[in-house]
């Protein structure tokens, strides 16, 4: 097992109160193996990218959990280490390209400095590498691009050129936090099959965060469901798509619409919208917008049951 | 251009042994002047003046044997650059292709600015005049030979700012002058600036407790009443260039160290900070690669205005008779000096205090183009 994350909660201790925005969540990620974080905005999906590099910002702070990367906790680990492993074994994709890349240093300078930092190579070696990478990542013209600075290119370039900054060290294991968003959607197939492309060519296993189901469909191996900083379902994509158990998936896979449909129904989504995650209801946090829950739904969270082999699910009414 | 018509590679080398010569036969019309007229200004120098050289060469004493190497060093340096920056277009072969970095960018705003312009000639030929003030000045600004008979002198051809009270002669005591109090602004500067940036940086960056341990003590050193520990440290100890510099510059970083950590506090939430945590990269190269280069503008901005701020209150002090002591001649004491005549002899405060003048505006200036050229709030269609 590449990455496992367990119990991890991360809490923002706020002057209003403690917002909990990752809350006992475990999961796992096996080597070049594909999972995506799926669930609305507020969910806690970006925090659990964050906890497991240890960028969580103050006044966040990791009170509980393991985050095993290879059998060694990155939470235990001392600042030298850590360094090592961000950018080194574990890189990280940000949703927007222009806002992620220095605007005072070229393109090629910042890939150089990883290359020189993790791959211990030479301002020489490291410009030619660069070169090749991100030619390799699709970018045309690649000696030209070297030169130029972030907001010379578009958008799909830059996530590219992200791409090939967070990639150029060939880490394990590779969190890629919403890389599509910001980008339109002919830009956005590309780059997913870059992701695809990079993952075959350097074995990496890839932790995508999407709230677009489309993109989870096209790329993931198994999904994870989370509301409210919690697991929701764990299951593979294929069993996700086709038969959604937890009421919460079903909805989100309901709010999709569907070519063919009458333009008059709109689709409802999900009633209501994400609590506030300082007060949380009590029992489980979905209930009040669940089209099932009942009384009983209200004392305390529902355990993570198995429903089989590869799929957890968290919710009294729905079993094996 | 297509590289046919181009002149030669070998007449281009041969002509950029001469400073300049190779950009104009390139077509880099703005580079070659500025590096032509460099070349022949100090090579006009070091010929008008080879008698004053060749004894400054030689001289004992530091500031006439600076001034000599400085004559040659930039002498070489500029034809060594020329010559370099020929070579590097030729390989380049007109494929100018580097990115608009914002440097460059600001480069091309402020060079639309014509008085900011105006003002960095201005001030650039100060800095070379008064590191040449040795070798240029005519006479000894601080020998007393006859006072009786040269006492007072108008502005003549012989004096062109007359003379003093010891018939010393004013336009050497000005070049002088200008040495010692345009160095002082300066070097006050780039210490107040370097320990405000490096300060401000680091509190602004760990924020927390350390961040308010180094602001308390910022608002401790504010709350010190500077021009009182002046006084009292000129009292102790005695005023000389070096001791000015050091008093000048410690006493004000605190608003550098302030603004700066202002920038870094909402530098420091922005995604390529993150990004650059996320790629590994140790918290020393996230503050000097990362977090200055980005909070740079405003420093330059206002390290403009302080030269010239400083220039002011090296003269003030002066004026005062607690700066640089007489005889050795600063802004500051020669307008001091020239108050006691300015009825007999006007020439005497008139000369040195236009140059203070003219420096300070132009420092102002200066610090203005570099606002609009760096801030890309500006609007700045006209100039573009």
């Amino acid at each position: 097992m590449l990455l496992s994350v367990e119990n991890l909660a991360t809490y923002f201790f706020l002057d209003e109160g403690t917002l909990k925005a990752v809350d006992d969540l475990s999961f796992a990620v096996e080597e070049q193996e594909t999972v995506t974080l799926v669930g609305e905005s507020g969910c806690g999906k970006t925090i659990v990218a964050l906890s497991i590099m240890s960028l969580v910002p103050s006044p966040g702070r990791i009170v509980e959990g393991r985050v095993l990367f290879n059998g060694e906790d990155l939470l235990q680990v001392n600042p030298e280490r850590l360094r090592q492993v961000r950018g080194g074994e574990i890189g990280l994709v940000f949703q927007e390209p222009g806002a992620a890349l220095n605007p005072v240093f070229t393109i090629g300078y910042q890939i150089c400095e990883v290359l020189r930092l993790h791959r211990g190579m030479t301002k020489h070696e490291a410009e030619t590498e660069a070169v090749r990478l991100l030619g390799d990542t699709g970018i045309p013209d690649p000696e030209k691009r070297f030169r130029a600075y972030p907001f010379e290119l578009s958008g799909g370039m830059q996530q590219r050129a992200v791409i090939a900054i967070a990639t150029c060290a060939h880490p394990k294991l590779l969190i890629a936090d919403e890389p599509t968003t910001a980008l339109d959607v002919t830009i956005q197939a590309e780059i997913l099959d870059l992701l695809r492309y990079l993952q075959d060519q350097y074995r990496m296993a890839i932790l995508m965060i999407s709230h677009d189901l489309g993109v989870v469909a096209g790329i993931s191996d198994r999904v994870l469901v989370m509301y409210t900083g919690k697991a929701m379902e764990l299951a593979s994509v294929r069993d996700i798509f086709n038969e959604p158990r937890h009421p919460y998936s079903q909805g989100l896979l309901g709010s999709v619409p569907r070519l063919g449909e009458g333009k008059g129904e709109l689709r409802r989504g999900i009633p209501g919208a994400v609590p506030d995650l300082m007060q949380l209801p009590a029992g489980c946090t979905f209930h009040p917008r669940c089209p099932i829950g009942d009384a009983s739904c209200r004392s305390e969270f529902p355990p993570l049951g198995s429903l089989s082999d590869d799929r957890l699910c968290a919710c009294y009414k729905v079993s094996a | 251009m297509k590289s046919n018509d181009r002149p030669s590679k070998r007449l281009l080398l041969a002509g950029s042994l001469i400073p300049g010569v190779g950009h104009l036969l390139l077509g880099k019309r703005r580079q070659g002047v500025h590096l032509l007229a460099l070349a022949l200004g100090l090579a006009l120098v070091l010929v008008l003046r080879w008698d004053a050289f060749g004894e400054a060469f030689s001289s004992p004493r530091l500031a006439p044997w600076l001034s000599a190497r400085f004559l040659l060093t930039a002498l070489a340096a500029t034809a060594v650059f020329s010559l370099y920056d020929v070579r590097r277009s030729l390989a380049l072969d007109g494929d100018d292709s580097t990115g608009r970095s914002p440097f460059q960018i600001a480069k091309r705003r402020f060079a639309a600015n014509q008085l900011a312009v105006i003002a960095l000639y201005v001030i650039v030929i100060m800095y070379l005049i008064a590191a040449l003030a040795p070798i240029l000045a005519p006479f000894d600004p601080t020998a007393i030979e006859n006072p009786t008979e040269t006492q007072y002198l108008a502005p003549s051809w012989q004096h062109l700012f007359g003379t003093d009270e010891f018939g010393r002669d004013l336009f050497s005591r000005a070049l002088y002058g200008a040495s010692v109090s345009l160095s002082i602004g300066l070097l006050a500067v780039l210490i107040a600036v370097t320990i405000g940036t490096v300060y401000g940086a680091v509190a602004g960056y760990f924020g927390g407790l350390i961040d308010n341990v180094l602001m308390r003590i910022v608002d401790v050193v504010i709350a010190f009443p500077t021009f009182f520990l002046m006084l009292m440290l000129v009292g102790i100890f005695e005023a000389n260039i070096v001791f000015l510099i050091l008093i000048l510059g410690l006493t004000s970083w605190t608003g550098t160290a302030r603004f700066i950590r202002g920038e870094v506090l909402s530098l420091k939430e922005r995604e390529f900070i993150e990004g650059a945590r996320s790629i590994g990269l140790p918290h020393r190269l996230i503050i000097f690669r990362h977090i200055i280069p980005n909070a740079m503008a405003p420093v330059l901005v206002s390290a403009a205005l302080m030269v010239g701020g400083m220039v002011a209150a090296e003269a003030g002090l002066s004026f005062l008779g607690i700066g640089i002591r007489p005889p050795t001649p600063s802004w500051g004491n020669m307008i001091s000096q020239g108050q006691d005549a300015l009825l007999v002899a006007w020439w005497v405060a008139f000369f040195p205090g236009t140059l203070l003048v003219i420096t300070i505006l132009s420092f102002n200036l200066l610090s203005d183009g570099l606002r609009d050229a760096l801030d890309p709030k500006t609007l700045m269609r006209k100039y573009v």
